[in-house]
């Protein structure tokens, strides 16, 4: 917790970050080069902003409350579960405060570390996580998410 | 193996400082912080747990395990082999090496299961029904002849769907076991291979994809239906191989079920879409859940009943996580 306490003074922020791009996307998510979070996301037909995948690019800025989504991959102890691209662009205290809810990718062969990434933001930002996909989600999976925002929204 | 093995053209002294594609170095991280071996789980913990099965349920798990033998030691000096010289990167190369040394790893685990667990009369009867069941020995060769084949991109369809489709006809059984607290550390040590093939089926199948990227559209069409057909083909014979196996204690439906939705994860991770409809994937939640305690549907905010998810449960974390 002591990084997150650190960066609620926004002066403090990490290592002298420039202002990244802004974005009013009601989701906002990082997927790899695998694409398999962005195609899941694709799918979803809803504007959706993509955090760069080189961490020492600018993060996005969040300018209205969003939903995340995010994949674990293969850990064992769920150490780095959380990508440091989320991670840089977590430690943005107005984008945790925008934060209203977590959707993971993942894969139940992952075992006890299945979207753990999910459940570390949501238990650190106090936001339930909404919904578990697997790999890059089957279309009952875009059928659920999809219905699940809107009512969420409402 | 009979013809001769096609090894790189050329090699060249491997540079990790100078990286093509860091998917590369991720799995590379990911697997060496994954490594493991069998003399870690306390197997002989399973003995009296073992004696509480039936002499069929025995049989039964003696052959699973000599059929995943067979298939992890196919893809130890068969397949993730045959993936060398197609490498696009050095990087590639040398993942692959840890793939196909862990793949003996897992092959390995199985014999200390066995050890512990059997004698040595029952071990070698399972290894005879192992080179006698016919579709067990299909599914091998079918693997195999298309390593054997002259396309990259093929090799890598049928190595994807070995790692994340035909090993779970027999990932089934320790992970009903598990469910029933029966043979609990047999598990423990199957979920670690589960583990490592989930690894090696993402980082093939996102090479295959890779390598889709500068094919053709009729290529493209090509290997789409070449994936299926491959698949069907597999399942049909899984199908068969799983009443073999399951008739016995009444489990092959159950076991479908399971093949299901690890052919839809297998597609998914050739970058295609779910084949399978939910109405047919449908598994036991008592073997997701033995497979993922986090696999539970009631702790979605949108799928669950809505009053069983608590926001912000505590969870260990690294403080890592949060601090660069």
């Amino acid at each position: 917790m002591s990084a997150l306490a650190v960066d609620d003074q926004p002066s403090t922020s990490p290592v002298g970050d420039v202002e990244g791009p802004a974005t009013d996307a009601p989701l906002i998510y990082f997927s790899s080069v695998s694409d398999n979070t962005h195609r899941f996301v694709m799918k979803l037909g809803v504007p959706a902003a993509r955090m760069p995948l080189l961490t020492k690019e600018p993060t996005l800025q969040a300018t209205r409350p969003y939903v995340l989504v995010l994949p674990t991959y293969g850990g064992i102890t769920g150490k780095g579960a959380v990508p440091r691209q989320v991670v840089k662009f977590l430690n943005n205290e107005r984008n945790r405060t925008l934060l209203k809810g977590v959707i993971g990718a993942g894969n139940t062969n992952f075992g006890e570390t299945y979207c753990l990434a999910a459940d570390i933001i949501a238990a650190k930002c106090h936001v339930p996580v909404l919904y578990r996909f697997e790999v890059m989600g089957t279309s009952e999976d875009v059928d659920r998410v999809t219905k699940g925002l809107e009512e969420f929204w409402i | 193996m009979s013809e001769k093995l096609k090894l790189v053209d050329q090699v060249q002294a491997i540079n990790w400082n100078r990286i093509q594609d860091d998917k590369d170095v991720d799995v590379w991280n990911r697997l060496v912080n994954n490594f493991w071996l069998p003399e870690k789980v306390p197997l002989s913990n399973d003995v009296q747990s073992w004696a509480t099965l039936t002499p069929d349920e025995q049989q039964l798990t003696m052959r699973v395990f000599t059929g995943l033998t067979l298939l992890d030691t196919v893809q130890a000096t068969v397949g993730a082999v045959s993936l060398i010289p197609d490498a696009v990167t050095p990087h590639e190369e040398a993942v692959l090496t840890n793939i196909a040394f862990m793949e003996s790893v897992h092959a390995k685990s199985y014999s200390s299961i066995f050890s512990t667990l059997a004698s040595t009369k029952e071990i070698d009867e399972a290894f005879r029904w192992s080179t006698e069941n016919v579709n067990l020995q299909k599914k091998a060769n079918i693997v195999t002849d298309y390593y054997r084949g002259d396309d990259p991109l093929k090799r890598k369809v049928a190595s994807t769907l070995l790692e994340s489709f035909l090993f779970y006809s027999g990932f089934y059984l320790p992970m009903y076991w598990s469910s029933r607290a029966k043979l609990t550390n047999t598990a423990d040590l199957v979920r670690l291979i589960i583990r490592d093939e989930a690894v090696h089926g993402y980082y093939i199948g996102y090479k295959f994809q890779r390598g889709l990227e500068s094919a053709t559209p009729e290529r493209r069409q090509e290997l789409k239906d070449y994936t299926f057909e491959l698949l069907f083909e597999l399942y049909e014979n899984e199908v068969q191989y799983t009443h073999d196996l399951y008739d016995s204690v009444g489990l092959a439906e159950d076991v479908k079920k399971f093949l299901h939705y690890n052919a839809n994860k297998a597609l998914m991770n050739l970058g295609y879409e779910a084949m399978f409809p939910s109405s047919v994937t449908d598994v036991n939640p008592a073997i997701l859940s033995a497979l993922s305690p986090n696999a539970d549907e009631n702790h979605d905010f949108f799928s669950g009943s809505g009053s069983s998810y608590v926001i912000g449960k505590a969870v260990n974390t690294e403080d890592e996580d949060w601090d660069f």
